[in-house]
């Protein structure tokens, strides 16, 4: 057990934070003016981890991975989030490739993790549906094969970006006899396919981020298969544990917190800072020891995965943990700003062109949005009453 | 002891259950909240025929003679509704300074809000004042016969419609003291004062207010010089049990809309109410929503009652259904799953509101520390 940095480590922390320093994108630098993302902002920092071939840490070096060690990738990380970088788009990199990986065939790896790594292709996850949200097994979209095609019908929802999205890995029924988790199947679709409409979906946070994706007689190719048929589940279980182990977000809720007291010290509270107020420097206390608490849990998890162990359903308490500290900083952001919480930030994509106001100090605008937009994690990825379903289930045998 | 209504409460509340029927299903709100003025005048106009912004002043000054419990039942329908045109604003918080303004002032400004004619907003936040009442850097300097008000104040609710004003300045004294607060009534458009109007995350209006120079005559002042610390704290403690009840109605409906919704939607073979642990978590839901309406009917009965009693009820009533706002507004989010997330249904508006509420004349902390330090 050993958990202080080597020289090397320290070598390496210098060499990225330089990198970072000389190449993330100057415009986009200021987290304050950062509230919607244009595509190519977005991409412009993938593209320059892409040229330096640190897009991909965590996958096998003979795919494009960098073989960095696990202390190696907590530093990056770290570096990452003290820096504020853009989070990079995750559906082709943090799931789609891994599945790609491990399940896809030597074309499939040739052509979709080129366009991963890239950034060429753009790719959304065709998961939900109205029917099927925690009960993911229960999915009706269809998919028929006839001839050298698969005819793909239904309707899927709560799709992330796919506004922006050439490519869409979805699942598809195949069979409807048995047990549904039995007859689903993976499919590659192309998001420019005769027969796909993409519908908008704004929060209430007053945000465009997800969509609905309406499928009529689209036809796939069936090489576009991932795996075999009806092998479905087996894969999309697969990446919802990949998606887990990324989802707790450690060290950009280390940055968040260490702005959170920023913004802290720089309101008032009769005549004195707020952060020197007892009653709210205590819960700025309160989470940060909790998220020691997941930064350790997460280094016991990526250290087991490292041996080859697999991270398993210890994976979901990472989820559960790591939303609700994401959403505790939101909620206390709220509670520093006080009244300034209150003005509505007009989103950049129903402001273009337009002049608008911004009201309070810069670091108060859409705070409020921010905090109800957040609600969401502890609802999407397998929502966290289904992560202690997996818990109670898989670990505890119940 | 009696918590029931009278035959002529409960018609008050049929009243407005039926307003909100017919006006505020969520597709008028909605179309109310994009509209350019942000509220719907026909709305004010009948809120004035209906007698309700008449409701709180005394039959002298040509108003309703209701007490605290009529203006709960009014806001707690409202709250139902998401009601946004500004009746606590207007009739409870200015309302309630101008019912104890002198003989001349209620006079001249009374009738003009129980008619609808006019539209009041309370200038009391600063920046750097957080949610202390008495921390005011705008200041009021005498001078003959007249006032020059310079300074700033925030997020004020409601502003962009009205056309009074009511704001709360130091004539004397050094920047958190008790003494030396007054308030003033200051016309809108007054030479000198410039507002930045904005919609709020709540579906609502407010602006930034700037005073430049801005002459008031004396008669506008209410109360005594310097004095009205005390005024200032009773009328906020009336508006934050009107608030309360806003509060109860808006966290009424998300119950309801959550049980219905875990009743009907349906994973795993059955409809997700029969999960247990959606169960309790919608029983927690009930006990935080039947504690918040006790609170609220608890600090409207001591309204009336002397400064630590009052006190006291309000800021525990805060606190509490700024609990339940949270947990109730969060909890409905959560068991809609994705669809609580979107625009399009109702249980983001109510969420969103509730989160406001949270914070409006302070929150829990605030008011913990105000009622620890009552004695």
């Amino acid at each position: 057990m050993d958990i202080e940095f080597t020289k090397e480590d320290e070598n390496f922390r210098l060499e990225v934070r330089d990198f970072i320093e000389k190449n993330f994108p100057q415009n986009i630098k200021d987290i304050d003016k950062r509230t919607d993302l244009t595509r190519d902002d977005m991409f412009s920092w993938h593209k320059a981890l892409y040229k330096k071939g640190w897009i991909a840490p965590h996958w096998p070096k003979e795919y494009g991975g960098t073989g960095w060690n696990i202390t190696q990738r907590y530093i990056w990380d770290q570096e990452c989030a003290n820096a504020g970088t853009t989070p990079l788009i995750p559906f082709g990199l943090t799931m789609l490739g891994p599945v790609i990986i491990g399940f896809g065939n030597d074309n499939q790896k040739d052509w979709v993790l080129k366009g991963i790594l890239s950034g060429e292709d753009w790719w959304c996850q065709g998961y939900s549906e109205p029917g099927a949200g925690s009960d993911l097994a229960s999915l009706r979209t269809k998919a028929e094969k006839i001839g050298d095609h698969y005819v793909v019908n239904g309707h899927k929802i709560w799709t992330t970006l796919a506004q922006f999205a050439d490519w869409m890995f979805c699942l598809v029924r195949t069979n409807s006899d048995g047990k549904p988790q039995e007859g689903i199947s993976f499919l590659l679709i192309d998001m420019k396919s005769e027969g796909i409409e993409v519908k908008p979906i704004i929060t209430m946070d007053g945000g465009h981020e997800v969509n609905e994706v309406f499928l009529e007689d689209v036809k796939v190719p069936v090489e576009n298969l991932v795996g075999e048929e009806n092998m479905g589940w087996t894969i999309a279980k697969y990446l919802l544990g990949n998606e887990r182990t990324g989802i707790a977000g450690v060290a950009r809720s280390k940055k968040a917190i260490e702005r959170l007291k920023e913004i802290a010290g720089s309101e008032y509270i009769d005549g004195k800072n707020l952060i020197n107020d007892s009653d709210f420097v205590r819960k700025i206390s309160e989470l940060e020891v909790d998220l020691t608490a997941l930064e350790y849990t997460e280094l016991r998890t990526l250290a087991k995965e490292s041996k080859g162990e697999g991270a398993g359903a210890e994976s979901s308490i990472l989820k559960i943990k790591g939303t609700e500290i994401q959403q505790r900083i939101t909620e206390l952001t709220v509670e520093a700003i006080g009244h300034y919480s209150n003005p509505y930030l007009v989103p950049a994509f129903e402001r273009q062109g337009s002049n608008y106001l911004t009201i309070g100090p810069d670091y108060s605008h859409g705070a409020a949005q921010n905090y109800f937009s957040t609600r969401k994690t502890s609802i999407y990825g397998g929502s966290n009453e289904i992560q202690k379903n997996i818990i109670a289930k898989m670990v505890l045998g119940l | 002891m009696d918590f029931s209504f009278s035959e002529e409460q409960t018609l008050l509340r049929n009243t407005i259950q039926s307003f909100v029927q017919d006006n505020y299903d969520f597709d008028k709100r909605r179309e109310i909240i994009q509209s350019e003025e942000g509220i719907k005048k026909e709305n004010w106009q009948q809120f004035a025929e209906l007698g309700l912004l008449g409701a709180p002043f005394s039959e002298e000054d040509g108003g309703m003679g209701f007490g605290s419990v009529e203006t709960m039942i009014v806001a707690e329908e409202f709250g139902k509704g998401l009601v946004v045109e500004p009746y606590i604003q207007t009739v409870v918080t200015c309302g309630g300074f101008l019912r104890r303004s002198n003989p001349a002032q209620r006079e001249k400004y009374i009738p003009g809000i129980i008619s609808g004619e006019d539209i009041w907003a309370f200038a009391y936040a600063e920046p750097q004042g957080r949610y202390n009442l008495n921390d005011l850097t705008t200041t009021a300097i005498s001078d003959g016969d007249e006032y020059t008000v310079n300074g700033y104040k925030c997020v004020v609710s409601g502003a962009p419609w009205a056309n009074q004003l009511i704001v709360s300045v130091r004539t004397s004294g050094d920047q958190r003291d008790k003494e030396g607060i007054s308030l003033l009534i200051i016309e809108k458009n007054t030479d000198g004062v410039s507002l930045r109007d904005y919609p709020t995350v709540d579906g609502s209006r407010a602006s930034e207010i700037t005073f430049e120079n801005v002459k008031v005559s004396k008669d506008n002042l209410i109360g005594e010089e310097g004095k009205s610390a005390d005024l200032l704290e009773l009328v906020v403690d009336e508006t934050i049990a009107a608030v309360c009840s806003e509060a109860v109605g808006a966290m009424a409906i998300l119950n309801d809309a959550t049980v219905e919704y875990c009743k009907t939607r349906k994973q795993f073979g059955q409809p997700i109410g029969k999960f247990q642990v959606l169960q309790h978590r919608m029983v927690d839901m009930f006990m935080q929503y039947e504690q918040s309406v006790s609170m609220t009917y608890m600090v409207n009965l001591k309204l009336e009652e002397d400064y630590p009693e009052r006190r006291k009820a309000a800021s525990g009533a805060k606190v509490q259904i700024a609990k339940a706002a949270k947990f109730i507004g969060q909890s409905a989010v959560q068991l809609h799953g994705g669809m609580g997330m979107t625009d399009e249904l109702n249980v983001g508006h109510y969420f969103k509101r509730l989160s406001m509420i949270e914070n409006v004349f302070g929150n829990i902390d605030h008011h913990l520390k105000q009622y620890s330090l009552v004695d």
